[in-house]
């Protein structure tokens, strides 16, 4: 098993593990950012390098450092591997200038954007980013376009992570979706605006880490943090059935896959799931869902209404103690 | 005059046919070749000392070495005829006048790899040469050297040229690769690298073209007799395309080691720069290597002359050196405007990325609309200083080098030019002026 170290903590890892999935293992603050890699898709990441991080031992056999940085969602730990990643304040710099390059096209339309709230880039730029945008240009533009009537492409906001490329070829079952174009004009499409039309289509919704594929039955409903999480299931002939029922009074207003705390899909639902079944008695209710993601999404958490109550208790002690000093 | 190994017989009247081309003494050293082993075939290559001439400069005997050799999987040649620098037109040259130099070389090498079946990418835009490769290739077929049990050796080879859509990014070897599998051109994410797994997950060697037609001399002669020629571990002839404002443009084959000065001022290559002006600036290599001023293109930073090889080009790293890259030489002159130069280069690599990763698809764009800026008149110097500070933040943060081939002409550019820039923001009224215009074509006044 080779041993690893990550901003000084040491894991042993199997064998083919990358960088990333170790940090995740260590857990924490020095887990590198990702926004294209996911671990149930086949050859996703290193498009979008975020992740990048600086190796400086090369492994025990060859432990010259690597001369460029590199993705950590795609390169395997050797043994003695040492990498930095919160230690280096260059390559947090090199991270920024990443974090600068998806933005300067990125239409910042949060205040209208279904994604506010839960959105990966959202967060990545209140970690990484700079306050203003040097950015003085044109910014790039798509139409909108509806990809079926269940699923809305926002490209404007896209930042070509390819995830919902790799959904479509690996998830279901016939590939109609791809990028077309190059450079910065590239963009993804299905043949001909043909509707994405697979039982399993919907999923690229979830893996979409920012506002561009959003749910057509959701669009504008509500902002995410006023809806309570819950976790649902039913019974599902053509998936697993477990999901996250988005509600608001006894409201179904969305209904997505779970995801971990990295933003990734535990199991891929249906279409059926998710867009047909918007009653909560179509739905066995097991309880609110835990969200652990710092982002907006977790600040305003049903969940926590339990711990608010004691909060408050707190508060008026606090609130005694200043008003009768002793 | 240096030694000529490629471009001997190139004016030849009818070279391009197998029949002239044998006369001249064509395919002979295949005869020698299959009478090799492969390893010898190999061991000769590495002791030729012969370097990648794409650009990279990488030993091609040690890539040859590297190709690994799992039992039953069928391996690959490729050669990489997707000549789209900027500057660089040598392997299209060589192509159009000799093509059965690089069939002959393929299936030499393709012999010394074991690989059965081969192919040669080529440019789409350079489609006329694929039907002078193709028409050869015909000839070849017919006088058995392609084919099944080739000169009897037992050894059966296909060789099949392949025409991409005119994508730079498919010079990129990978992205080449999955170019050739019918896929979109993006380039893969190393490694694995096409030595374990390439074309079809085979392992494949992808090579230049010029880097094809060298194994030819160099078994025909042997790899020793070949490293005599050139300068320390730079071996052998290169082919220069020069162009720009000089007086003779054209592909040159040097020997290694001659100075930069003769090969710019002597008749027998440049011919000095014309109209009698002074040189100003020179980008060695193609247009993504560093532009250097004609004080350090012509000599070292200690002042010693620099001389036209892998290492004096590279001398000083990009502080004040450049690279050979691909031998694409491109000298202004005296009036040509650096700033301008630059957002052309630039405009090509915005258009060229092929927007896989973040950082090249969106900087490369930004740095276009900022030089653009800059011409129009409306920069400031602070805009020079995010130019620069862009350039560093794409350099080396890529999947594949075009986000540094697009960062290096930038960064040289205001490293050695810029009062230039300077003098664009600070006196725009000025850019109009005849100082700052730019030639598009070759054309001297007096035939204007």
């Amino acid at each position: 098993m080779p041993k690893v170290t990550i901003d000084g903590h040491s894991i042993e890892v199997p064998d083919g593990t990358t960088i990333l999935q170790a940090a995740r293992m260590i857990g924490g603050d020095i887990v590198p950012p990702a926004m294209c890699y996911y671990s149930t898709l086949k050859t996703s990441g290193g498009y979008c390098r975020t992740c990048i991080v600086k190796v400086t031992k090369g492994s025990e056999k060859d432990p010259r450092p690597m001369p460029k940085p590199v993705a950590s969602c795609r390169t395997t730990v050797m043994d003695g591997m040492e990498v930095q990643n919160t230690m280096a304040p260059d390559l947090q710099e090199a991270r920024k200038g990443v974090v600068e390059f998806l933005l300067i096209n990125h239409p910042l339309d949060c205040p209208i954007c279904d994604q506010a709230g839960e959105c990966h880039l959202q967060d990545l730029s209140y970690q990484h980013g700079l306050a203003k945008s040097r950015y003085e240009f044109k910014r790039r533009e798509f139409e909108k376009i509806d990809i079926g009537d269940k699923i809305k492409l926002h490209m404007s906001r896209c930042i070509l992570c390819y995830r919902c490329v790799k959904v479509a070829d690996q998830v279901c079952d016939s590939r109609s979706h791809g990028v077309i174009n190059r450079g910065d004009v590239a963009e993804i499409s299905t043949y001909i605006e043909k509707a994405l039309d697979s039982e399993f289509s919907g999923n690229v919704i979830d893996v979409c880490p920012v506002g561009a594929l959003t749910d057509r039955t959701f669009r504008f409903k509500s902002r995410v943090w006023f809806t309570k999480p819950v976790d649902a299931h039913r019974n599902c002939t053509k998936c697993s059935g477990k999901t996250v029922l988005w509600m608001s009074g006894d409201d179904v207003l969305r209904v997505s896959a779970r995801k971990d705390k990295y933003g990734e899909v535990e199991d891929w639902i249906c279409n059926d799931c998710r867009f047909e079944k918007k009653s909560a008695r179509d739905w066995t209710i097991e309880g609110p869902r835990h969200i652990d993601r710092k982002s907006v999404i977790s600040a305003n958490h049903y969940e926590k209404k339990k711990s608010l109550k004691i909060d408050v208790s707190n508060q008026s002690k606090i609130e005694e103690r200043a008003h009768n000093p002793k | 005059m240096g030694r000529k190994l490629l471009t001997e017989n190139i004016n030849v009247p009818g070279i391009q046919s197998l029949s002239v081309y044998r006369h001249q003494g064509g395919y002979e050293t295949l005869k020698k070749a299959v009478g090799m082993t492969s390893e010898a075939i190999v061991e000769e290559v590495k002791k030729s000392g012969l370097r990648g001439r794409g650009g990279a400069g990488f030993p091609t005997g040690l890539k040859w070495s590297f190709l690994a050799k799992p039992e039953g999987v069928p391996r690959h040649l490729v050669c990489n005829a997707d000549e789209s620098e900027p500057g660089t037109f040598k392997d299209r040259y060589m192509m159009e006048r000799i093509p059965h130099l690089l069939i002959e070389g393929m299936i030499i090498g393709s012999f010394a790899l074991g690989a059965n079946s081969s192919y040669i990418y080529i440019r789409g835009e350079m489609m006329y040469v694929l039907h002078i490769l193709q028409r050869a290739i015909d000839e070849a077929y017919e006088a058995g050297f392609l084919g099944k049990n080739i000169l009897g050796s037992g050894f059966d080879f296909d060789l099949y040229v392949h025409c991409g859509a005119g994508a730079y990014i498919c010079g990129e070897e990978t992205a080449l690769i999955e170019s050739l599998e019918g896929k979109r051109g993006n380039p893969r994410i190393k490694p694995p690298f096409p030595a374990i797994k390439g074309l079809w997950e085979r392992p494949t060697v992808v090579n230049n073209v010029e880097s094809i037609m060298a194994v030819v001399p160099i078994i025909k002669m042997g790899g020793d007799e070949y490293a005599k020629i050139g300068i320390g571990k730079s071996t052998g002839t290169k082919l220069i395309s020069a162009c720009g404002h000089i007086n003779k443009p054209g592909v040159y084959e040097i020997e290694m080691g001659i100075p930069v000065e003769e090969f710019i001022y002597s008749d027998e290559y440049c011919g000095g720069i014309r109209n009698g002006k002074e040189l100003k600036a020179v980008v060695a290599g193609g247009s993504s290597v560093p532009v250097l001023p004609k004080s350090l293109i012509l000599n070292l930073a200690n002042g010693e002359p620099r001389l036209m090889s892998y290492e004096s080009l590279s001398e000083g790293g990009f502080a004040t050196g450049t690279m050979l890259g691909s031998g694409g030489f491109i000298l202004m002159d005296e009036d040509t405007s650096i700033v301008k130069n630059l957002w052309t280069f630039t405009r090509f690599y915005h258009h060229e990325s092929c927007g896989q990763c973040s950082p090249c698809r969106e900087g490369t764009g930004w740095m276009e609309k900022l030089l653009h800026k800059i011409l129009d008149g409306h920069g400031t110097l602070s805009d020079v200083d995010l130019l620069w500070e862009i350039q560093s933040k794409i350099e080396g943060k890529t999947i594949c080098p075009l986000g540094d081939a697009a960062a290096w002409p930038v960064a040289s550019a205001i490293r050695h030019f810029r009062h230039e820039f300077e003098e664009y923001v600070t006196n725009p009224q000025n850019i109009k002026k005849d100082h700052h215009y730019y030639r598009v074509n070759n054309i001297s006044p007096e035939f204007a």
